[in-house]
């Protein structure tokens, strides 16, 4: 028969109030078993409470050759930051 | 607690310890060897379950025999004829099939057990139960998992683990022939007589063989001789001479 | 190294009137330290040397749990077998992890595990040298894991994005398996005459196949100059033997133990030990498979994964029962 077991992206919740971050992959007969060792390869360190597995063909990215026209126009959107604006410190915290 | 009988309450820890420190040997003894990587890292996650809780089974043992020996030294000192673990843990590991079939006869056992340690009238066993049997939860769910997953995958898969049954049930009686030490335990209230837990592990054990499209051997014999120390299987000896070989060797040595 | 040798175009480094528009700015981004990711643009010669180096440090661990796991039935104390098995229990893992960062340039783990099988890939020399007594499994953690960091650190810094995230978790987890090694050292160097005994012939047997790890000398190879140029190789060869031995050294003598070459010597003006090269034409032999374990380590593997191809198989079949059950369900 000789195929193997499809690819695992794994993602981790490394403490509660946190988001799910991308640990690594493995692979993995099933969703089950990859939730499985996605525990024992990837939380043996007491790295986490919640783990999500997606499997990797599933996956939809970006391309890079468009990062131009993807993420360049809000570099100029500086308003959007906090830093855009001068407050007087009498004013205190804001 | 009063009125345990302090050797036999020592057998009964024994009894425990020995299983999982014999089981997390042989576990042990797949690390680099396994089919799969991911497996290979769930099967030390195991062993280390075991011999962690063999440190605490052993050490409670050690402490209320009383002579100053510690866990290391029940592990690594005594003699074949003073294990009292069952024969079933110290079979050869055979194919990965075997190993996890073993490993899920075994896994539903001390499940059930650990479930009604955690009454125990004794606290020590009380809190080892707590700690072990939230390690054991994870451990029959995922040898469950293969079974069934093995057992209904291809044909060649199918025949092995139904092999693999079929050699090992006969030592599953064994884990319900309860003795003397088992009715005095109860009496105290320390742990169940294992006799009462075969109802609960039948069920068990049905309903995964029956996922995993396998048929129980219509037989009840039972091997015997592992847990009261009346006798083992020749595999025994040949574990505790890798294991026990560097404190015989160099009597006394700090390592 | 856990990579040794590792071949790259063999043209050594472009000029940069050479390049196409799109090595260039490949190259502009390594020298500004941007990662690349896998789907970026890349030279092919880059993807393919990644590859080979990759799999190798990833066969490398695999294997490199076979000289260790060989202990772990025998280990003195529960303790003790917890903490290797643990650790040679890392080392899958590591290997999972590398196996992985290859995967994201398209080449699958099955088909890197089939290249070393077969004996086209390598994996480190060291690992076919065999362990004898338990102080050679504190030698490995001190000395073994000891140079692999050397390489290992620096190593977090490469240019390639999968394989740098693969070496900062590695490099997080590795932290305690040296410390062990010089644990189990320390134990045997202030045990009995016989645990002396044994702690010394480790270090007589372990010390130049340690040196050897990090390969001979690359100052003038084109293979080395292109991967630096990538930054996929950080150091030379020598750079990094030369730290391993003046941080080792000290270790042994805190240990009473005696490093085995007579022409080890401090030398203050370069603020470095001189010491003896290890014998190369023995290199050479181990990597043609003439090293003392050579043929168990890959008999070994090789009897996993045949052996294994069942369960592999059965499991899979199990997973695509069910999902098809679970479509006619539906």
């Amino acid at each position: 028969m000789k195929h193997e077991w499809p690819l695992w992206e794994i993602f981790i919740r490394g403490q509660h109030g946190m988001s799910h971050r991308h640990v690594g992959s493995l692979h993995a007969p099933d969703a089950e078993m990859a939730i499985k060792n996605a525990r024992d390869v990837y939380t043996r360190r007491n790295e986490g409470v919640s783990i999500w597995v997606v499997e990797a063909r599933h996956i939809t990215a970006t391309a890079p050759g468009e990062k131009g026209p993807m993420f360049e126009p809000s570099e100029s959107k500086v308003y959007r930051h906090p830093t855009f604006f001068d407050i007087p410190d009498e004013v205190g915290h804001m | 607690m009063a009125g345990v009988d302090k050797d036999m309450l020592a057998q009964f820890l024994l009894r425990m310890g020995d299983n999982t420190l014999i089981l997390g040997h042989r576990v042990s003894e797949w690390c680099g060897h396994s089919p799969v990587l991911e497996e290979d890292i769930a099967l030390a996650n195991t062993a280390l379950d075991l011999l962690g809780q063999t440190q605490l089974w052993l050490g409670y043992a050690a402490e209320v025999m009383g002579d100053g020996k510690t866990a290391d030294d029940l592990a690594f000192l005594r003699d074949a004829w003073d294990f009292r673990n069952l024969l079933l843990v110290e079979l050869p590991n055979g194919d990965f099939g075997q190993t996890l079939m073993r490993q899920f006869l075994f896994d539903a056992f001390h499940s059930v057990l650990l479930g009604r340690l955690l009454q125990s009238s004794d606290q020590s066993v009380r809190e080892i139960a707590e700690k072990a049997s939230k390690e054991v939860a994870y451990h029959v769910e995922r040898s469950a998992d293969t079974v069934v997953g093995l057992g209904d995958g291809t044909e060649e898969s199918h025949a092995r683990m139904q092999a693999a049954l079929d050699l090992l049930w006969p030592y599953v009686g064994e884990m319900f022939a309860s003795d003397d030490i088992d009715r005095a335990m109860a009496a105290a209230g320390v742990a169940p007589d294992p006799a009462g837990l075969r109802d609960e592990y039948d069920a068990l054990v049905g309903k995964v063989m029956a996922e995993a499209t396998l048929s129980i051997p219509d037989s009840s014999f039972a091997h015997k001789g592992g847990r009261t120390g009346a006798t083992h299987t020749e595999h025994l000896g040949h574990l505790l001479c890798h294991m026990q070989w560097l404190q015989r060797a160099y009597p006394g040595a700090n390592w | 190294m856990y990579a040794q040798m590792v071949k790259s175009t063999g043209e050594g480094v472009k000029d940069r009137d050479a390049m196409s528009p799109e090595e260039a700015a490949f190259q502009d981004k390594v020298d500004a330290d941007i990662k690349i990711e896998p789907r970026d643009w890349m030279p092919e010669g880059y993807r393919k040397t990644l590859i080979r180096q990759i799999g190798q440090h990833a066969h490398s661990e695999i294997v490199g749990q076979l000289p260790e796991g060989n202990w772990i039935t025998r280990a003195p104390t529960l303790e003790r077998k917890m903490i290797l098995l643990a650790k040679v229990q890392d080392e899958a893992g590591h290997g999972l992890y590398l196996y992985s960062a290859a995967e994201t340039l398209g080449v699958t783990r099955d088909e890197l595990t089939e290249a070393l099988l077969s004996g086209k890939m390598k994996y480190s020399s060291i690992f076919n040298y065999p362990t004898l007594t338990w102080a050679d499994i504190g030698a490995v953690g001190w000395l073994v894991d000891g140079a692999a960091i050397m390489n290992q650190v620096p190593l977090q810094r490469t240019s390639y994005g999968p394989y740098s995230r693969a070496m900062i978790r590695i490099c997080k987890e590795e932290s305690f398996h040296q410390r062990q090694g010089y644990d189990i050292m320390m134990k045997m160097a202030q045990g009995s005459e016989a645990q002396k005994k044994m702690a010394q012939d480790a270090l007589n047997r372990f010390w130049y196949p340690s040196l050897m790890m990090f390969g001979p000398s690359d100052a003038e190879s084109v293979h080395s100059a292109q991967s630096m140029a990538w930054k996929i190789k950080i150091n030379t060869n020598d750079e990094l033997r030369q730290k391993f031995v003046d941080q080792t050294v000290p270790q042994a003598e805190y240990l009473g133990l005696t490093v085995p070459d007579e022409n080890l010597k401090w030398n203050e003006e370069k603020g470095g030990y001189d010491f003896s090269e290890p014998d190369w034409s023995e290199f050479f032999d181990v990597l043609k498979g003439n090293g003392p374990c050579n043929h168990d380590r890959l008999n070994d593997r090789v009897k996993a994964w045949e052996d294994g191809q069942w369960v592999r198989d059965g499991l899979l079949a199990h997973a695509e029962k069910k999902a098809a059950r679970k479509v006619a369900a539906e």
